[in-house]
């Protein structure tokens, strides 16, 4: 089976900066890669080149088998590649089932909005992501931060994307919203869509993941198998030395 | 992904009764509907004429002019955009017209349609500039404001030697022109104008346009959050660009409506006139950040705007009043506009 995506000692330099260099991975059908690091490891440099915002100076980058160079998001959405960003995802004062169907709105022999159609999809495609809200016209903005990310994500399923890249949804949620959304990236994962999950948390990354890649300084510090790596020894190797005191700390408080 | 067509589902159990508050919250010209009724029966009681036709068809007329306007700007607004040159473009595309009629001889049809080209290209202008730049449109326009006022006076003394067109009864296609923009109509012995019935045209289509279709969508998405609809698809600078277009076309509409019913244009005319736009589609539930409100709002807002202003005429009182009455009703109107927004918008982690 050909990968959905493959990237081989991918690379990209800003002027003089090196954001990333020689970072290889796969994301296949049916399976959760996570890309882990802190601030400034070049998680967002390489979502960004597989969301075609920016392009890769060095390296391969291979789609379903396909070499390519995306110049915009829309021909990354175009390859079935959809990017859900964590604070791009939805427009607050929406209602729910207009968030859903925005840019693909769903119309009548006359050109009017199908807003009959458009309520009952939207409740259809949520339900089957195990998303049951009440009512599809609230505004978005009425619905808790791990809710609003499950729409976002329902909404690349039913149109269709191969490949889901989250970028850090996670971040701004609570430990039990954060759970929620974890849910869902298993859900599209059993679904047969590819998952890229960026995190700089291991142990929203662990439970869910296949596969591991941990960035450093625009590096790869290491890609491992989910049988390759335990999660003591992910996050030993992604907190390093002085950091892990107050990561352990932190984890402490998560378990709790 | 198929979906089989099945019967509507009933009504969920977790769907209380919904709150009166919850329900004004998708509803945003429930307020501008109430205060419209105060003012209503508060002159229909105090004053005699306010309620006859006669007075009727007087704030009727008040209320369409500025309706016209106040339906485009909340467009505008609802897009997250303001329009400042919107007033003074009102007097601009009268004045094309009646320089083109009565100093070039030109067709009054054919001056209108020039004119109409002039208010559009100015209107894409403004859009592009403000897209283009990254300004905020407060700005952009209040350049194209200053401008088109300096344009109005310069180029109207340049051709007729005065800051004033007049003239217009003696061009050709006056009298049918006329008839579409300045005729009355007649209900029950009394006059109206048909500017109310553009009013209303207007305000239809401009509120089916927002609610029933994929622009409309598009919209308060750009007006909600423009970054966020450009990632899905949606074409901002295209629809933003379309919205100054629209409030453009509207100012043509109601310039050509002034300079065919009364045949004379001054150059200083419409200056001030954005505000009130502005003000309307506040009291008619727009945000003033964008992304929220309605056409029929600003309607309403309008009405209120109109039935005020005549309402306190035909009471007697000084117009000074008027100022006094329109600075509370927008504080209240943004106060609860805010109050509304914060319930749409309140996260629940």
């Amino acid at each position: 089976m050909t990968s959905l995506i493959e990237v081989e000692n991918i690379g990209k330099t800003y002027g003089s900066v090196i954001a990333l260099s020689d970072v290889s991975t796969v994301v296949n059908a049916g399976e959760v890669t996570c890309v882990l690091g802190d601030n400034g490891a070049g998680k967002s440099t390489l979502i960004k080149i597989l969301a075609g915002v920016h392009q890769h100076d060095q390296g391969s980058f291979k789609v379903e088998g396909e070499e390519i160079r995306f110049s915009s998001p829309r021909e990354a959405l175009d390859h079935g590649i959809a990017t859900v960003y964590q604070d791009l995802a939805v427009v607050p004062l929406m209602s729910v089932w207009r968030n859903f169907f925005l840019g693909s709105e769903p119309t009548t022999r006359f050109g009017f909005l199908d807003r009959k159609k458009g309520r009952e999809i939207t409740k259809k495609a949520l339900s089957d992501m195990g998303i049951d809200l009440r009512d599809v016209e609230q505004p978005v903005g009425t619905l808790s931060g791990g809710e609003r990310q499950c729409v976002a994500i329902a909404r690349a399923v039913y149109f269709g994307a191969k490949v889901l890249i989250l970028d850090e949804p996670t971040a701004a949620l609570g430990v039990k919203q954060a759970g929620v959304v974890l849910k869902y990236v298993a859900q599209a994962r059993d679904r047969g869509l590819g998952v890229v999950l960026i995190t700089h948390n291991p142990h929203h990354a662990y439970p869910v993941g296949n596969r591991f890649l941990l960035l450093k300084r625009g590096r790869a510090l290491g890609s491992y198998e989910k049988s390759e790596i335990g999660l003591e020894e992910l996050t030993r190797q992604m907190a390093g030395g002085a950091e892990l005191e107050a990561l352990a700390h932190e984890l402490r408080g998560v378990e709790a | 992904m198929t979906v089989t067509a099945q019967a509507p589902p009933a009504a969920d159990e977790r769907l209380g009764k919904p709150r009166l508050l919850d329900q004004l919250v998708v509803r945003p010209e429930i307020g501008a509907l109430l205060g419209a009724l105060l003012v209503f029966l508060f002159f229909s009681v105090v004053t005699e004429q306010f309620l006859s036709l006669g007075g009727a068809a007087t704030w009727l007329d008040d209320a369409s002019m500025l309706g016209i306007m106040a339906v485009a700007v909340a467009l505008l607004m609802i897009g997250g955009e303001f329009d400042l040159s919107a007033g003074v473009m009102t007097a601009s595309t009268a004045l094309v017209t009646a320089i083109l009629s009565t100093q070039l001889g030109l067709n009054v049809w054919l001056s209108l349609l020039v004119s109409l080209a002039f208010a559009l290209a100015v209107g894409a202008l403004n859009g592009w500039l403000v897209m283009r730049t990254g300004l905020p449109s407060f700005i952009v326009t209040l350049g194209s404001f200053l401008a088109l006022q300096g344009l109005n006076l310069g180029v109207t003394r340049l051709m007729t030697g005065s800051v004033q067109v007049s003239g217009m009864r003696d061009t050709v296609g006056y009298e049918s022109a006329g008839f579409l923009f300045a005729s009355t109509f007649q209900i029950g012995g009394q006059s109206f104008y048909v500017s109310i019935i553009w009013w209303v045209l207007f305000t239809v289509i401009a509120s089916t346009v927002l609610v029933r279709t994929k622009f409309g969508n598009w919209i308060f998405a750009i007006g909600g959050a423009a970054q966020s609809s450009r990632a899905v698809g949606v074409p901002v600078v295209r629809s933003k660009i379309l919205l100054f277009m629209t409030t453009a076309f509207a100012a043509w509409l109601v310039g050509s409506i002034n300079i065919l019913r009364y045949a004379s244009v001054q150059a200083n005319q419409g200056i001030g006139l954005e505000f009130q736009y502005i003000i309307a589609a506040v009291i008619g539930g727009c945000l003033l950040t964008g992304g929220f409100g309605s056409a029929v709002g600003a309607a309403i807002g309008a009405l209120i705007f109109g039935m005020a202003r005549q309402g306190i005429v035909y009471a007697g009182w000084n117009s000074d009043w008027f100022q006094l009455f329109l600075g509370v009703m927008l504080l209240a109107a943004v106060l609860v506009n805010n109050m509304l927004r914060r319930r749409a918008e309140r996260v629940k982690r």
